[in-house]
């Protein structure tokens, strides 16, 4: 069940020069988030519409975040410090179906984080593999170190890691570790119809996490439509933010 | 204890404060932060005869105080809706209002028709929605057409019949009357206002449709205008929205002369904004010496 709870944030810094990660106390948020959900915070008394960020990780009622400033209510979160409260609504959506023996975990750019909490909230054996544009960008990567049993990584420029887009990454480990059970990815969108596009090949049952801008947060204003691969729309607050990989119309 | 009771085209709503449509899905997931009987009544989201799709995304946009929104009518179709939605919404004691929108005037009729008899309170004829390209707007800024539709929404409804007024024409006063004439029960205003957003890099409006309607606290003094105008206008009871975030917001609608208050954008930034602007709306009543909130209706003094 989702709710709106004022927190208090208990630790804010930057992480890279581009990406911010904020602890907050969130109680029953924090408690009853599951992989893959999302919060939907307000970012200051000006901007009418909540910012939707994924649950990073989960200690206790303490849950984390980590965001990069794309405009400005993201940069007025990346002001934030300790001490200051966040108004929160969740843990909204869909999120990852965890079922599964052996897990490879697929994370590009800014949907690296989601997959933090997605390691640590898998029973079974998770492989992860990371994309970033450049070194300056890459994040997180000791605590995937601790989550998961392998952690890949690659840049676009080559700075990091192999120089290549984590579909190659995925390609390998799959070569490497037979029997994955499942995919599970977030990222761009180009990079998630690349992943879904090998995972078919390998025959690999994948899950995707999309973004779309959204109002409510909740299900009821029905303004972040996903096109599905038979036509309809569907909410990726509500029936997402996690899809089927064969749910998604890939085209456009 | 305050009287909040009020009245909209002899129902009786336990307190002026309304979901507004489109804002509110069915009730279902604000149905989870806090009991629906809370709220005076329900508009339900924009029904058609059949299941729509709704517009390509992007469907929102923020602006100044406000949101530019072109969903585009997305909903299972009235049929659905009274099979699977209407059971559950009539499990809270609260009043439901059936949003409708049609192609043709006969399509309003049909689906008045069948709402009627699935045991709705009120039926609201949106004939205001600027995100479709048959119907909606095109009826809503031609008073020969806002009243043909009005006469046959009034044929085939054994509820009463309320309909939502543009606020995208010249004089509104001139749709209201002859909605009026032709038989309307209540009126219900301001629908969103036609807005356009452009990313100034990629030179492409934000929406996927170029334009939407806009909503949120920037349109409030437009809505509370053309309310005060329109009940200057017409004698029928008037739903008023656009804008409401606190409780003196409602407070101005009611003065201007609106008889209950619809709450929709507001709800993004808080889930629980219904409820608060009915406590604020009732406390601003309460203060100012009112045994009931009904006397707040067209209170203003006007120079
Ligand atoms: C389910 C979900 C989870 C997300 N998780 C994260 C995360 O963990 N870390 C992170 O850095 N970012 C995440 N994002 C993207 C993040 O929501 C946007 O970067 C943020 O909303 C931008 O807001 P802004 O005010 O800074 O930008 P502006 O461009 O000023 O925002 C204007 C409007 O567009 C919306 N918007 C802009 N970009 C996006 C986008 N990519 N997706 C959705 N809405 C957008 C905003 O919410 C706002 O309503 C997530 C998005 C979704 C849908
Ligand atoms: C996302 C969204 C969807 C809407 N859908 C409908 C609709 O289906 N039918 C309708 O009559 N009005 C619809 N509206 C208009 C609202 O009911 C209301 O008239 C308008 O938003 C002004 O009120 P507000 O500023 O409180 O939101 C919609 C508004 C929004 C923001």
């Amino acid at each position: 069940m989702s709710l709106q709870k004022i927190c208090e944030i208990i630790a804010a810094e930057p992480l890279t020069p581009h990406a911010y990660s904020i602890t907050l106390e969130a109680g029953r948020i924090a408690e009853e988030a599951r992989a893959g959900q999302f919060v939907h915070i307000r970012c200051g008394d000006g901007l009418l519409l909540r910012r939707p960020i994924s649950i990073c990780d989960v200690n206790g009622s303490r849950l984390r975040i980590v965001f990069e400033v794309r405009g400005e209510g993201t940069r007025w979160l990346a002001l934030r410090g300790a001490g200051e409260a966040l108004d929160v609504l969740g843990p909204l959506g869909h999120g990852f179906d965890l079922t599964g023996e052996k897990l490879l975990l697929v994370g590009g750019g800014i949907g690296v984080p989601p997959m933090l909490h997605t390691a640590n909230c898998s029973g079974g054996e998770v492989h992860a593999a990371l994309g970033f544009r450049s070194a300056d960008r890459a994040m997180l990567i000791s605590e995937f170190q601790q989550a998961a049993k392998t952690v890949a990584v690659a840049s676009d420029d080559g700075s990091i890691g192999v120089h290549g887009y984590v579909d190659g990454l995925v390609r390998e480990a799959a070569a490497r570790e037979n029997g994955f059970s499942a995919i599970l990815a977030c990222g761009p969108k180009p990079m998630l119809r690349s992943v879904a596009a090998v995972a078919a090949e390998l025959q690999i049952p994948c899950q995707v996490s999309m973004e779309e801008r959204m109002g409510c947060g909740v299900g009821a204003c029905l303004v972040c439509a996903c096109k599905t691969a038979d036509g309809h729309y569907r909410h990726a607050c509500k029936d997402g933010p996690v899809f089927r990989a064969e749910e998604v119309c890939w085209d456009d | 204890m305050i009287d909040q009771s009020v009245c909209l085209a002899g129902v009786t709503l336990k307190n002026p404060i309304v979901a507004a449509s489109g804002t509110f899905g069915f009730g279902r997931e604000y149905g989870t932060f806090y009991d629906l009987s809370e709220l005076g009544a329900i508009c339900v989201k924009g029904l058609t005869p059949r299941r729509r799709e709704g517009n390509p995304p992007p469907r929102i946009a923020e602006t100044p105080m406000g949101i530019i929104n072109s969903v585009g009518l997305q909903n299972p179709g009235v049929d659905a809706f009274i099979a699977a939605e209407l059971p559950e919404l009539r499990r809270h004691d609260v009043k439901i209002i059936a949003n409708i929108s049609g192609d043709t005037p006969e399509e309003y009729g049909e689906m008045c028709e069948k709402l009627s008899a699935a045991g709705v309170d009120l039926v609201e004829v949106n004939i205001s929605c600027p995100n479709v390209k048959a119907g909606g707007l095109a009826y809503g800024t031609k008073p020969e057409l806002a009243a043909e539709v009005t006469a046959l929404a009034k044929r085939h409804s054994t509820v009463p019949v309320m309909v939502k007024l543009s606020p995208n024409v010249t004089d509104i006063t001139e749709i209201a009357k002859a909605v009026a004439e032709a038989g309307a029960d209540a009126l219900s205003l301001i629908n969103t206002l036609r807005g356009m957003r452009i990313d100034v890099n990629t030179r492409r409006p934000i929406l996927r449709q170029n334009t939407g309607g806009l909503s949120g606290p920037a349109v409030l003094p437009v809505a509370v205008r053309m309310v005060w105008e329109v009940a200057c206008a017409v004698k029928l009871p008037i739903l008023g929205m656009g804008g409401v975030s606190c409780g003196s917001d409602a407070v101005q609608l009611m003065l201007a002369g609106a008889s209950a208050v619809a709450v929709g954008t507001a709800c993004f930034t808080d889930p629980y904004a219904p409820v608060k602007v009915r406590d604020e709306l009732t406390q601003i009543a309460q203060s100012q010496g009112h045994g009931r909130v009904a006397e707040l209706t067209g209170g203003v003094l006007p120079w």
